[in-house]
Order: structure tokens, then sequence, then C-alpha cells
């Protein structure tokens, strides 16, 4: 026998995600008593959740979240532009892109958080060493997959506005920018994701502020839970900025079929 | 009567890539299009029917000889001529209304007269209601549809059709087909038609190019004298369609070839 199901597959998947969620939760909550893993290895959910308060209430935690969001987004703002930019220039002259690609490559090779003590050296322990770190790491993925979009414009797209007499501004804007902004935002959210990490190796190298301080700050003090907890907040704090992206994305892509990657 | 289009002497060679290699994709392509005239060309493919194209639409300059539009050399694009693919090539994210006016748009028409401009032309299609719908939401056919409306909005004298309906399925097809027979009628406009489908080359037109493989030459001429080609579903039940199609067959080597695999296949069977 074959039964057929009434709800839909995003209401079947949303619950699904959820139980897995209260899974998760129970099983963090409780595995580690029962597998006798001790709390400073594995801390329980409930003395997670502890330490946070705690740390809301002595160690400024609202203000080190505040600092390391705005980095987040001011890094992944800039790198982003700069990425578009350099991707869009490359992309309409060919001239440029065989010029500067070689330059482009190394930086791209090149392990870009190990740029953060020299950033401190220049900047000192301020927040700036930071942005740039993350500016470095969000600039790729934004301007390759800029780049590959304006070379992937379909040619006969090209030449039905040419053959309109369309100036090479027109193409641009007509066609090549609109065709591009499925994998800008594709790079974008990838982009997102990126910033995070850039700004936590920043905060990490040095300094006093930021959620990554306070990670090495618990890791000073063999706090488990302190660890866990900037872990959380820098994951939120990269979800945020994700989910902002995915907005505007729907918003500006509206005329898309489907939405991808689960609506996400 | 005047000529719209004509070619004369064309030849056309590209360098080979990589290569210092040349390859010869058309030699000596002479003929006129005259006023009002649909003329369709023929080919087997890579035969130069779509590099013909190019140069037609001042996208590509051809390596010797010379190409006219309503009597002025083709020197790059120009308002004189507007193509029309086997893709529709809609931008996904312009409403149908707004793909329709795109070539005004670009040519800075006012934008009030390319508004109404795009709205009528969707009307006379069949699209009312759908101006507000991105391309997606749209059949196949409604797509062609709108790509024709484009086409035809920025008033060309010659429209360039290549394989306009090749990738819709057959009955919508002929539909289509009776659409741009009484639309080109009605606007008294000139059209070169590339196409693979016999039926339709004859059916369509007033005259029957054959070009040979490559480098493409003419090698036929087919006056179609069957009666009124506004109205191409009653010409493809004219007894002389059959006919027309015979000698198009013939000229292309395609009934040769076809016997050729049937008796191999009958040998493998054997």
């Amino acid at each position: 026998m074959r039964k057929t199901s009434r709800r839909s597959p995003y209401a079947e998947g949303a619950i699904a995600s959820l139980v897995l969620l209260i899974l998760f939760l129970c099983a963090w909550q409780w595995g580690p008593g029962a597998l006798a893993i001790p709390s400073f290895i594995v801390p329980p959910l409930s003395i997670v959740l502890e330490e946070s308060l705690r740390m809301w209430q002595q160690n400024h935690l609202l203000f080190h979240t505040g600092v390391t969001t705005a980095e987040v987004l001011a890094g992944f703002l800039l790198g982003s532009l700069l990425g578009a930019i350099f991707g869009y220039l490359l992309g309409v002259s060919r001239a440029a892109e065989i010029a500067l690609s070689p330059y482009i490559l190394a930086l791209q090779i090149a392990p870009k958080v190990a740029f953060a003590p020299l950033f401190i050296l220049w900047m000192g322990f301020t927040i700036y060493p930071r942005i740039l770190v993350a500016i470095l790491i969000v600039f790729f993925p934004v301007m390759v997959n800029v780049l590959t979009a304006i070379r992937g414009v379909d040619a006969d797209l090209i030449n039905l506005v040419r053959a309109f007499k369309a100036t090479r501004a027109q193409i641009f804007w007509k066609v090549e920018f609109p065709a591009s902004l499925p994998s800008l935002f594709a790079g974008l959210r990838i982009g997102a994701t990126l910033a995070v990490v850039g700004v936590t190796v920043g905060e990490l190298v040095g300094g006093n502020s930021g959620v990554g301080f306070l990670l090495s700050f618990g890791e000073g003090q063999a706090n488990t839970p302190m660890v866990f907890v900037a872990i959380i907040l820098l994951t939120l704090i990269g979800g945020l900025v994700y989910f902002l992206v995915a907005a505007i994305e729907r918003r500006v892509l509206h005329y898309m079929p489907a939405p991808v990657f689960g609506g996400l | 009567m005047m000529s719209r289009l004509e070619f004369r002497n064309l030849a056309m060679e590209f360098v080979k890539a990589g290569g210092r290699e040349r390859l010869a994709a058309l030699e000596d392509v002479s003929f006129a299009v005259l006023d009002g005239e649909i003329v369709s060309l023929i080919g087997p493919s890579g035969c130069g029917k779509s590099t013909l194209l190019n140069i037609a639409a001042g996208l590509a300059l051809p390596t010797h000889g010379e190409a006219f539009v309503d009597g002025e050399p083709i020197r790059g694009p120009n308002p004189h001529i507007a193509f029309m693919l086997q893709k529709d090539l809609l931008l996904p994210w312009r409403s149908i209304a707004e793909n329709v006016a795109l070539g005004m748009e670009i040519r800075k028409n006012d934008p009030r007269e390319t508004k109404r401009k795009a709205r009528a032309l969707l009307e006379s299609f069949g699209l009312s209601g759908f101006e507000a719908q991105y391309p997606h939401q749209l059949s196949g056919g409604m797509r062609q549809r709108a790509a024709l409306a484009r086409t035809l909005a920025v008033d060309p004298s010659v429209l360039l059709l290549d394989e306009p309906f090749s990738a819709v399925d057959a009955q919508t097809r002929i539909i289509l087909q009776q659409e741009l027979a009484r639309t080109l009628k009605n606007a008294r406009k000139t059209a070169l038609l590339i196409t693979h489908d016999l039926i339709e080359a004859v059916i369509l037109s007033d005259r029957v190019l054959v070009m040979s493989g490559r480098p493409g030459r003419i090698i036929d001429e087919i006056a179609i004298e069957i009666g009124d080609r506004a109205n191409p579903i009653a010409r493809r039940r004219d007894a002389k369609v059959a006919h027309y199609v015979a000698r198009l067959m013939d000229r292309l080597g395609i009934g040769e070839a076809a016997e050729g695999t049937t008796r191999d296949t009958t040998r493998g069977d054997a």
C-alpha cells in the first residue's frame, strides 16, 4: 500500500529540521554525562547557557558581539564591493583581465589569514586589521563569480542588442549586469560566510575586543563553556549576514523561477 | 521593384583557431531580396547561412564583396535590419512588455510611445494580459511570439529570421507560421528566412534559394508559384508543395543520402 502525504515538502522538511534540532540539543545536554565526558571537554547545553549569562553580566558580551558584528558587516560590504568592481572591470575588458589576473591569482593563492599579523603590525590592535582580513577573504569569491558570469553571457544575447545598435554602456547595463546578478549573489552568499572567518582570525591574533578575543581569553582561562559561547555567537553573526544577503537576493531576483537551497 | 537587401559577390573566410589555415565559409554569394518579398535560404548544416545573416545584421564584415540594405552599404548594425533566432533570447529579468520594448529603449525612443507600441504589438499577437509576466511563465510558442513582436517593434525594413520556429512543437509551429505570414504581409515587411524545414521554406516564401555545402554558394533558385503567401496553412494543402519539396531534396542530395543509409541497414539485418 502506498500512502500519499498531504503535507507539502516544505512543511515536512521544516518539521524534520525542528526534530533534528531538538534531538541535537538533547544529545548535547545529556550525551556528555551518559558517555562520561568531563565538562571541561564538552560542557552540556545548560552549562553553556549559564556561562553566556555570566559573560553577559561580567564580560561585556553585548559590546564584544557588537564590535564583531560591525567588523563582519564592514569587511563583507567593502570586500564584496571591491570584488564586484574588479569582477566587472575584468569581465568587460580582456586587456585588464590579462594584465591583472596573475597578480590577483597570486594574492588568491596566498593564505589570506596569514596576513593578519602583518596588518596588526601596520595598524595596531584596532578593528582595522580584522576588517582588512575580511575584505581580502570576501574579495575573491565575489570577483570570480562576477567575472565568470560576465564571460558566460550568451553571445547571441549580446549580438541581439548590438544589432539594435546598443552602445558599450547599454550592453553592460541592459544585458551583462542583470545577467550577472544570480552569480553575484551566489558569490555574496559565500562571502557572507567567509567574512566572519576573516574577522575571527584577526581578533584571535590580538586585541582586546570582539568575540574572537573572548574566544582566546576563554581558552587562556581553560574555560571551555566560554569558548563554546564564543563559537556559537560567531556562527550566529555569520548566519545573520547570510540571511541578510538571502533576503535581498529574493527581492532582487524575484523573476527567478524557484528559490534555490530550500528557500534559504 | 527596389531591392531591400542585396548581397554582391560576398565571400567570407575565417582563420581557424590556433592555426594559420583559412576556412572559406561563403564563396561568391550574390542575390537580392525585393521590397515586400520573403526569401528562404536552405542548405546543409555549416553552409554559412548564419554567417550570411551576421553579415546582413552588420555583426560581421565579409572578406570580399558587399552587402546593402535599402541601397546603403552595411558597415555595422543599422536601424534597417532586425533579427530573430531559434532561441527566443528574451531577457529573464524583464517582463514580456519590457522585453518587447528592448530595441526601442536602446534606440532611445519616447518612453510613452514605446510602452504604447509594445502593448499594441502584444495585443496583435494574442498576448494581451501577459505584459507583466516574465518569460519563464510563458510557453515556448508565446515566447517566440514575444520575440517576433520585439523584432517588429523597431520597425525594420528587413527581418532576418534564423530558424525562428525550429524549437517549438509541430502544431504550434504551423500556427506561428500562419501568424508570421499574416504579420509580414500586413506590415509589408521584407524578410530573409533561414530554415532547415523544406515545407516551411516553400509555404512561407516567394522564392527559395538553395545553398551548397561549405564554402556556401547559391546553387539554385526556385520561385514558389502557389497563391496567397499570407496563408501558409492553405498553401500547405496545395499539391504543388510536394513538387517543390522534391526539387529541394534533389538539389540538397537528401534522397541519395537516405538511400545510402537504408541500404546499409538492410545489409546489417541480413
